[in-house]
């Protein structure tokens, strides 16, 4: 060691354990495990990542058609002779939106016809209009430009989420209508049209080459004299229709455009009739579509369109202010007692033990003693957010009192000491100075708790809280469900109207849930003291 | 900050202790299956849109229900239940025992389907081969029971397509599982002589054989959730679903439905009888609450009116196959007139 610096370079001459050639190897070696355990945390993150957010965009991808709907906007009229403004309440609102629905489709003259055009709208219209009236007495007397949601598929076709695939062609050959409304038939110039038909393979083909088009079959609908007709059976020369929007004139037309939707029509829940309507009404600005209030302010429906969620997020909210009221002053007793004043001995060791149990106790198990103790005993009522926030309490307890010993254990014992040195009593100690340290430790435990409790459905099946509830609950002892059940619900009922319901109920959720954690967040920071 | 969070506690405290516990009720209560639940909800909605409260509808199943419905008389217990089959003489019992009329409404049918993707091949089917298809144990070439050795369709019968036995269904706790074994698993172990001589002689041991369901893999318990079955279904055109016939009313462009016995599950095949593996709705009213828990008549009328439950009512549109006109006008009458169940 001659050399004050010895360098790499001279490395042979140099015969250190921790310099050699085998010691290189050894650091090399040393480099590509660290550089191997980064990539593949880095890996593991990417792919958490990943997860994360393949899940996230399929959520939000189904929820975002829900937050927006499809309204039919209706002229109705709510002068005396339909409404007496004595006793509005007892009108006839179906009717009324009838009346209206059917003044705009003045062609349409059988009972089949005036049923579809029924179902263009929600059922719930009247109900909308009525409950319009009661909050606001003041419009009636006149004609009302009133906005009803349309029916679950309509929507959804609107939506573009119900299978039809179009395909649009241009004739240029000349058709003559033998009539402008109801069943005609078209005399054809050309064989254009038969052409097109024939080579799709469509229809059954009878021996005179005629080709007939069931509900079975692709659906061609032929725009023609600024009307709709649907193709019912062709030849080379004469075209029969049924016409679902009536044409201006009868006159011979120049061209048509024919739209082929490949779905046949028994297999859609959408008629070809429906969907020409809706077609008119949307080019004609009568359909508009905005943001979906309903959804934010109603509460559970058995129809898509007028399920909302606000009846749940009512239920969750009370049921969370329960639980937190009732788990974090208890919660946190416990754990200051257990932690400062509580002698060691064998109880105390029983009861942390039993404590640490329970949080592992499986929730459903906490629903049967909700039914046995509060239901059965108690009395209180089934269904109801009391309940439901006392059982979550009894499920939040634990993990409150394991976060909040462990935090009242952090504090360093120099800050009982010096409080209790300058003559604090130890009641002081505790709550002038332990608490408060322990404070944002103590709310992580309660929002940790409180998230879990959120998302539970299995202990609100024993005491009823798994149901269909329409009325949005004013108060605590009020049947209410929440968000948890209702997406559940939803998940299961069998419209397709409600997938997407379900999806944005559950960013509603996540949504409730990151708002608690940002006020626990905030709480902290005020309460966060560094020593 | 501590002093605020102490007292808005305590004010929160006294909220929920001021709403006070036992109140009147004046909402109607009901429970019980699952499968009547999507009608009775509908009902409920309607009959609160007239200006009473919204009845409660919650699904335990056609058994909890039955089980809560005649716990007893009195504020704490349902005023109806829903169930997917006539309630039994047990239950009956229980319920009179416990003071408990019940009035019987027979609301409409149900059918259960075997179906596939549209993007599959249409499946057509007897009882027997649904039998020989999903069984867990199968007669043999001698009469004597086998394990299943059925692995594709065609092994059941050359003119089967030649593709893997693969059918997602409902879990044992779910009412379509149940009378899916009684209907369809039953009515086709009948076919079997030596089941057939069995079922006369030892009806136990019958249905434990018929009831069994493979456990191969050939039958996937998919949930309870049909939805989950129909997506299944969607993303593997092989795979066959059992399900409630409203999923695949509500599904129309995607499934298709199998021909039992040669007849396909339609609307008008089931309300006729004519498709077998179909059952009856049920709901049952408590006689003793009528004019105790406010609206109980009005809510048995709405959900007997035509408008709900006929051939045109709102129930139909949600999947209920309605009972024939006679019959839908006398049950109406005997449900309005309060008469209790009989056996």
């Amino acid at each position: 060691m001659t050399d004050a610096n010895p360098s790499f370079e001279s490395a042979d001459q140099i015969t250190d354990r921790h310099t050699d050639g085998d010691a290189r190897t050894r650091l090399r070696r040393r480099y590509a495990a660290e550089f191997r355990f980064k990539i593949m945390g880095a890996a593991a993150v990417a792919v958490a990542a990943l997860f994360l957010v393949g899940l996230l965009s399929t959520i939000v991808g189904q929820a975002i058609p829900a937050f927006r709907a499809n309204f039919l906007q209706l002229s109705v009229d709510l002068s005396p002779g339909n409404i007496d403004p004595a006793d509005a309440k007892r009108a006839d609102y179906d009717k009324i939106v009838r009346t209206a629905l059917l003044a705009m489709f003045p062609h349409v003259t059988s009972r089949q016809e005036r049923r579809a055009v029924r179902g263009l709208v929600s059922t719930g219209s009247g109900n909308l209009l009525r409950r319009a009236v009661a909050s606001d007495a003041s419009i009636l007397g006149g004609t009302l430009e009133y906005s009803v949601p349309v029916d679950d598929f309509v929507d959804l076709y609107l939506k573009g989420l119900l299978a039809e695939r179009s395909q649009y062609a241009q004739l240029d050959s000349t058709a003559t209508p033998s009539a402008t409304n109801g069943s005609a038939s078209l005399t054809l110039d050309g064989p254009a049209l038969y052409q097109l038909v024939r080579s799709s393979g469509h229809g059954q083909t009878s021996e005179d080459g005629s080709i007939r088009l069931t509900s079975g079959e692709p659906s061609y609908l032929l725009e023609i004299n600024g009307g709709v007709a649907k193709l019912q059976e062709i030849s080379a020369e004469v075209a029969s229709v049924d016409i679902y929007r009536p044409l201006q004139s009868a006159v011979a037309s120049g061209g048509m455009q024919v739209r082929v939707i490949e779905a046949p029509e028994a297999e859609r829940k959408i008629s070809d009739r429906e969907i020409v309507w809706i077609d008119r009404l949307k080019d004609d600005g009568l359909i508009q579509n905005h943001w979906n209030t309903i959804f934010f302010s109603g509460g559970a429906s058995r129809e898509p369109e007028l399920a909302g969620i606000w009846g749940a997020v009512v239920g969750s909210t009370l049921t969370m202010l329960v639980t937190l009221v009732l788990s974090f002053p208890v919660g946190v007793s416990a754990a200051i007692y257990l932690e400062e004043f509580a002698p060691k001995n064998r109880w105390t060791r029983l009861i942390e033990v039993n404590i640490n149990n329970l949080a592992a106790v499986p929730s459903i198990v906490f629903g049967l003693l909700g039914l046995a103790v509060f239901l059965n005993w108690f009395a209180l009522p089934r269904s109801a957010p009391l309940v439901g926030g006392m059982v979550l309490a009894l499920m939040t307890l634990p993990t409150i009192i394991i976060a909040s010993r462990a935090a009242i254990r952090a504090v360093p014992p120099s800050i009982r000491e010096a409080a209790l040195g300058i003559g604090a009593s130890k009641v002081q100690t505790v709550f002038h100075h332990v608490l408060p340290l322990a404070m944002p430790g103590i709310l992580t435990g309660t929002i940790i708790g409180m998230a879990q409790a959120l998302g539970e459905t299995a202990p609100l099946l024993m005491i009823g809280m798994v149901a269909f509830i329409v009325d949005i609950p004013g108060g605590f002892t009020d049947a209410a469900t929440v968000l948890p059940v209702q997406v559940f619900m939803w998940a299961d009922f069998p419209e397709p109207g409600f997938q997407q319901k379900t999806a944005a109920a559950i960013l509603i959720l996540l949504g409730f849930l990151v708002m608690m954690n940002a006020l626990a967040v905030f709480l902290r920071k005020r309460f966060e003291r560094r020593w | 900050m501590r002093n605020s969070i102490l007292s808005m506690t305590v004010v929160a405290v006294a909220i929920a202790a001021s709403s006070g516990f036992a109140v009147a009720r004046d909402q109607i209560k009901i429970v019980g299956s699952s499968t009547v639940f999507p009608f009775t909800t509908a009902v409920a909605e309607k009959f609160g849109q007239t200006g009473d409260k919204t009845p409660v509808v919650e699904s335990t199943g056609t058994g909890g229900g039955m089980k809560l419905f005649c716990q007893g008389v009195g504020e704490g217990t349902p005023d109806f239940t829903n169930a997917s089959r006539a309630i039994k003489e047990k239950e009956l019992k229980t319920c009179m025992d416990n003071g408990v009329t019940p009035i019987q409404i027979k609301v409409g049918f149900d059918g259960i389907v075997l179906a596939n993707s549209k993007s599959g091949k249409p499946l057509e089917l007897t009882k027997a081969q649904i039998f020989l298809a999903l069984a867990k144990e199968v007669p043999g070439a001698d009469g004597k029971l086998i394990a299943n050795p059925n692995k594709m369709w065609s092994d059941i019968d050359a003119l089967l397509p030649n593709a893997k036995i693969e059918v997602l269904g409902p879990p044992p706790t779910s009412g379509t599982r149940d009378a899916f074994v009684e209907l369809a698993m039953e009515g086709g172990a009948k076919k079997f002589e030596s089941l057939a001589a069995m079922r006369k002689a030892d009806k136990k041991a019958f249905k434990k054989v018929a009831h069994a369901m493979r456990e191969d893999g050939a039958f996937i318990e998919a949930g309870e959730n049909d939805n989950l079955i129909v997506q299944k279904l969607e993303a593997n055109p092989n795979a066959f679903g059992i399900f409630g016939f409203s999923f695949l009313d509500q599904n129309a462009d995607k499934l298709q439905g199998a021909r039992i016995d040669g007849e396909f599950p339609t609307f008008e095949k089931i309300a006729a009888g004519d498709y077998g593996v179909s059952r009856s709705l049920f709901i049952y009213a408590k006689k003793e609450h009528v004019g105790v828990i406010p609206g109980m008549e009005e809510f048995i009328i709405e959900y007997t009116s035509d408008n709900a439950w006929g051939p045109d009512g709102y129930l139909a549109d949600k999947g209920l196959i309605p009972l024939p006109d006679a019959e839908r006008e006398s049950q109406a009458k005997d449900a309005r007139s309060l008469k209790p169940v009989s056996m």
